[in-house]
């Protein structure tokens, strides 16, 4: 035995240790991956072995090769081994292990259960430590079940190292097995004040991180945490402490109140940042929750401005992030207060830590005015130049964008200045997806403000000169997108039509939804010129563009791209139905000119009313209005319409038939199918066609689907002329090299200022509310919505079906019994008999499934299987059903029972928080312990 | 809760991972390069919080982080923390190991990853923080080497004595003598 022993030794000698297979990596730079699998080859020999130091040493291996990245699963049953060691040393290297690369979905865990359960048991504090770090990483539901009540007698144990790793191991054991958390609370609870501060601040954190999820449920614990908030001088766990307050207030105002006061003091007193942010943080979440009703509330905002004013001027970064970050909660319910110091957030938007300046954009959004938007946006603007990285400015433009557009342009005064930054900004390079960002909101503005169109439409038609001219690509080709639709859409207020078509007429290839935007809308422009020479009788004219389209779409028609072929064969067809036309129009003109001079005045005015440019025209008619984002969902569902019902009916299986029956069908049923079928598709008669038309007409009339098109336009075109327009100052816009053309509107709004008086008078109807701004043009704010459906209606949230947390979700408010505990965990047991017959049932699913399937085509010949998986199925359903109703009986008759004395705990609890919170403020404690996060660097070699 | 604690060098290679919610190797590796190439673009006078990367977390989660000389320590951790306190905890964790390496350098981590993770045990237990006060850390991890000591004593001394003389790197050692500058010493020999 000892010689077998010394040879052991003696062969180990010669093994890679840790250090050797760490050294032979780092020696072997250039062929690493090689060198890793011949260890894994090694490692595996050294698993062989009987000894376990052997498999030890190869298992503490095998977690370093693990963090390079290496998967050790295969290992599981040796780390296993080495797990159950009886030597510390190997055991830590089997567990550390096991932590690393076990998880809650291993079926080795199986093979853990009464390992790790002799392990908590242990003698050794360490042995039991050991196993709850470990376990902590990979307990599965089975384990969390088998073990959760060997750990939960752990929390009693009389070492407070077990303690507190007990407690924290039990919210692992929650998360898994959420049945447990109703006894184990009541032990939880004691732990709350336990006499070891570190098993307290253990359990704050457990309670914490169940109340974050659920915070109902521990309302009562309330006045444990006062007081432990008013008499601990532990930081860590005060902050936590505060934080699960910042969690609890939202549901229960009067604990906000009471909040105030210690908190507050807190702030003044504490020297810790750290302790100091948090406290900042549940006072602002308490003054959400109570927003009205305190009579010094706005000497507490203004406290925590003050202070967060004061993090936010500190030469620490992290300080300064983090007072932007509380800065923008108290942005949303107290704007005003934040507004005032609006300096300090410009002065962040300078910063040079790129997380500071994001955090600044965001509060930006709560500073703007109609008065400062211009200024704060020509200061982003520079920004915009100045930057770099791509994260920051698409962060910027988005912002910017969000800024002039919240609130359905609400500050905007000038939309001409707010086009031209738009402009300015397709013209700046981004990420892929800011052009389409660009090119929608220009769409937006110009379709929803009307007195903008000229101008917008001018300034499209400017970007695609730039287009063309430049070889060199200057504009995101997104924003082309919006161009040449607005250019189309818009057509009338173009000034040089012909120009525009042939800028657009000249197009590079450009990605397919472009290029079909482009054709479609040469169209709409082709038409709209059109109109103009055909009155004018300039034929020559329109058959010159009628063979430069026809030219250019040749090449269309040559795309891969499906769209693209569609749009311009259809355009080809109509330019050449136009061509043929105007052909004839010109001959027959040429005709009358010299066949007579005296023309006849009435023919003619027929004529021009009859123009083929009114034709295609009406094409292309009709008033596009905006659709509101959630227009679809509210689209209501007809009351005839039944998704469950079947379309087609399925075939029968019923049991009462009988088998001859089944065969027969067997046979017969092709030919049947065939008679049916031609019963069915009978050609359908001229009178049935029309009654169809008909009643899909009166469908239609009534279906919010269709767009109506003559009542609603005839609704708009009365709004339209009820909607004032401002005078624009055309000064035709220069661009000055280095200057952003936006620049200039901050210049003429200084000179507005002094023509005010006089334009005041003309726009007397307008007069906006804010007397030194300038009346804004209207903005469109209706959408096109559905019938009966409103914008405010919110879509119910769903909560995500996989969070684990749901579970947890228990009432421990009702006290549990030692009965019904019993009864419960009968019940829990059956329950889990049934669980198992339920999941041989469920791999014997999957077949049946598959037969429904070919049931549905071919006639069940196996009828009898189906009807005993059928009957199998609804026997456990009822079980289930027993269950479920046996529970509810119990907790119903608990409640009963319990309801006086809760009644009257309530009411003492109550009266304790009173006292407690009188004596509270007298004797808190200045707390002691963590400083602000200190700066040293640690000699490092 | 914590749900990720990294140390990386400035070139990204890993020197402890601790996951504290599963993910499999390779995405764990590409967990660690994207924190990586996240974190070492920041200058070392910028603030210390990160809104999380894509891969680990979300909206809700932050990273948190300290760089010494060679190394980055990454905490990725939910809004239950207090992004302070783990500023703190960092500081703990890496004054710790200072204390048990005795001043600490990327080496004693390269080569005792298990201690490391050892040490790490007695901070943070299953993403939840275990305990921060460093005396009470140090006397559990020396009474725990103890306990290895104690056992250790008899069983692995020949492999204690072949490591030590793997260690001990003869020819290195040889090529790092320095033999005094002969024609200087002669100089240097003055009648």
């Amino acid at each position: 035995m000892a010689l077998k022993k010394v040879k052991c030794n003696i062969e180990r000698m010669f093994d890679k240790s840790l250090t050797d297979l760490v050294r032979g990596i780092r020696n072997n730079k250039e062929n690493e991956a090689k060198y890793i699998s011949q260890c894994m080859e090694d490692i595996k020999l050294e698993l062989r072995q009987d000894n376990l130091s052997v498999k030890s040493n190869a298992i503490a291996k095998l977690t370093y090769l693990q963090m390079l990245g290496y998967d050790i699963s295969w290992a599981g049953f040796n780390i296993i081994e080495v797990m159950s060691s009886s030597k510390f040393t190997l055991k830590r290297i089997g567990y550390l292990a096991a932590s690393q690369s076990f998880h809650c979905d291993s079926e080795l865990l199986m093979l853990t259960t009464n390992m790790i359960r002799k392990e908590l048991n242990s003698q050794n504090q360490y042995e039991a430590g050991l196993a709850l770090t470990s376990l902590s990483c990979y307990v599965s539901t089975d384990l969390a079940r088998d073990l959760s009540n060997d750990i939960l007698t752990l929390l009693s144990s009389t070492k407070p190292y077990i303690r507190k790793k007990a407690v924290l191991m039990m919210y692992k054991v929650f998360l898994k097995y959420p049945e447990a958390l109703r006894p184990a609370f009541p032990r939880l609870k004691e732990k709350l004040e336990d006499p070891d501060p570190g098993v307290q601040s253990a359990a704050v954190n457990v309670v914490c991180e169940l109340a974050r999820k659920n915070p109902k449920n521990y309302l009562s614990l309330a006045p444990v945490f006062f007081k432990l908030m008013t008499t601990s001088t532990n930081n860590w766990m005060l902050i936590k402490i505060i934080k699960l307050f910042g969690a609890l207030t939202p549901l229960e105002p009067r604990l906000g109140k009471k909040l105030i006061e210690p908190l507050t003091n807190l702030i003044h007193s504490t020297s810790a940042m750290s302790l100091l942010y948090e406290c900042i943080n549940t006072v602002i979440a308490v003054l959400i929750s109570i927003s009205s009703g305190m009579p010094n509330h706005a000497a507490s905002i203004q406290l925590c401005v003050q202070k967060l004013r004061i993090l936010i001027e500190d030469s620490d970064q992290n300080l300064k992030y983090l007072g932007l970050l509380a800065m923008s909660k108290i942005l949303k319910t107290h704007p005003k207060s934040v507004q005032a110091h609006k300096d300090l957030v410009l002065q962040c938007l300078e910063d040079k830590d790129e997380s500071i300046r994001l955090r600044a954009l965001d509060l930006l959004y709560g500073m703007v005015s109609k008065k400062n938007l211009m200024e704060i946006v020509k200061k982003l603007m520079v920004h915009m130049d100045k930057a770099e990285g791509t994260i920051y400015r698409d962060e910027l433009l988005s912002k910017i964008i969000l800024i002039c557009s919240q609130n359905n342009y609400q500050f905007i005064t000038n939309f001409e200045w707010y086009v031209t930054v738009l402009v300015d900004l397709a013209q700046m390079e981004f990420g892929s997806k800011q052009g389409h960002v660009i090119s929608s909101q220009l769409m937006d503005v110009s379709v929803r403000v009307e007195a903008i169109r000229p101008f917008a439409v001018s300034e499209m038609a400017d970007l695609l000169n730039y287009y063309t001219l430049n070889s060199q690509f200057m504009v995101m080709q997104e924003v082309l997108y919006a161009a040449a639709y607005l250019c189309g859409e818009f057509s009338i207020h173009l000034k040089d039509p012909e120009k525009v078509l042939k800028l657009m007429l000249s197009y590079k290839p450009l990605p397919q939804h472009i290029e079909a935007v482009f054709i479609h809308n040469i169209l709409k422009l082709f038409a709209h010129i059109m109109e103009k020479y055909e009155l004018e009788e300039q034929y020559d004219e329109i058959l010159n563009l009628c063979d430069l389209i026809m030219n250019k779409l040749q090449d269309s028609l040559k795309s891969i791209e499906l769209e693209v072929q569609e749009r311009s064969s259809t355009c080809m067809t109509i330019v050449e139905i136009v061509k043929e036309e105007i052909e004839l129009k010109k001959q027959n003109a040429n005709k009358q000119i010299i066949d007579s001079d005296e023309m006849d005045p009435i023919k003619k005015e027929k004529d021009a009313g009859n123009t083929l440019a009114a034709d295609l025209l009406q094409l292309f008619q009709g008033e596009l209005n905006p659709v509101a984002p959630k227009a679809q969902k509210k689209v209501p569902i007809p009351e005839d319409l039944d998704l469950d019902s079947w379309i087609n009916e399925p075939i029968e299986e019923s049991e009462s038939e009988s088998d001859a029956e089944i065969t027969e069908n067997i046979f017969v049923n092709s030919e049947r199918n065939g008679g049916d079928n031609k019963e069915k598709y009978k050609e359908p008669t001229e009178e049935d066609l029309r009654k169809n038309r008909e009643a899909r007409k009166h469908e239609q009339l009534h279906n919010p689907h269709y767009l109506k098109g003559n009542n609603s336009f005839d609704e708009d075109s009365e709004k339209i002329e009820n909607i004032p327009i401002t005078d624009l100052e055309l000064n035709i816009p220069l661009k000055v090299p280095g200057q952003k053309r936006s620049d200039k509107y901050l210049k003429t709004k200084e000179d507005k200022k002094h023509k005010k008086k006089s334009r005041k008078k003309k726009h007397k109807s307008e007069s906006s509310s804010d007397e030194n701004v300038e009346a804004a043009p209207t903005v469109r704010r209706e959408f096109d919505m559905p019938e009966g459906a409103t914008l405010s209606d919110s879509d119910s949230s769903r909560g995500n079906e996989n969070d684990p947390h749901k579970a947890l979700n228990i009432e421990l408010d009702i006290p549990s019994m030692n009965d019904y505990n019993e009864e419960q965990k009968q019940s829990a047991d059956e329950y889990k008999k049934k669980k198992f017959k339920k999941k041989t049932e469920k791999e014997r699913k999957p077949k049946k499934s598959d037969k429904y399937k070919k049931i549905k085509n071919v006639p069940p010949k196996d009828g009898m299987l189906v009807s005993l998986d059928e009957d199998l199925n609804s026997k456990t359903m009822e079980v289930n059903d027993e269950i479920i109703e046996e529970k509810k009986e119990i907790v119903k008759e608990e409640k009963k029972l319990k309801k006086h004395k809760k009644d009257k705990k309530e009411k003492k609890k109550d009266k304790e928080t009173k006292t407690k919170s009188k004596k509270s403020t007298s004797d808190y404690e200045e707390p002691l312990g963590i400083s602000t996060p200190s700066k040293e660097f640690l000699p490092v070699q | 809760m914590i749900k990720a604690i990294l140390v990386f060098n400035n070139h990204g290679k890993p020197r402890l991972s601790k996951f504290y919610q599963y993910f499999p190797e390779d995405m764990q590796q590409q967990i660690i390069k994207e924190t990586f190439q996240l974190v070492s673009k920041r200058d070392d006078n910028v603030c210390n919080f990160l809104e999380g990367g894509s891969l680990i977390g979300g909206s809700d989660y932050k990273l948190i982080y300290r760089h010494y000389a060679t190394l980055y320590f990454v905490f990725c951790v939910d809004s239950s923390e207090s992004e302070l306190g783990i500023l703190d905890l960092i500081q703990v964790f890496v004054e710790t190991l200072d204390k048990c390496f005795e001043n600490v350098c990327e080496l004693d981590l390269i080569f005792h990853v298990d201690k490391v993770h050892y040490i790490l045990n007695e901070l943070v237990m299953g993403g939840m923080v275990l305990e921060t006060n460093m005396t009470e850390i140090l006397t559990r991890i020396e009474e725990q080497n103890k306990l290895e000591k104690q056992e250790v004593g008899i069983i692995a001394a020949p492999a204690r004595a072949v490591s030590a003389v793997k260690n001990m790197n003869i020819p290195q050692q040889i090529k790092d003598i320095k033999l005094p500058d002969l024609p200087q010493a002669i100089k240097d020999l003055k009648f």
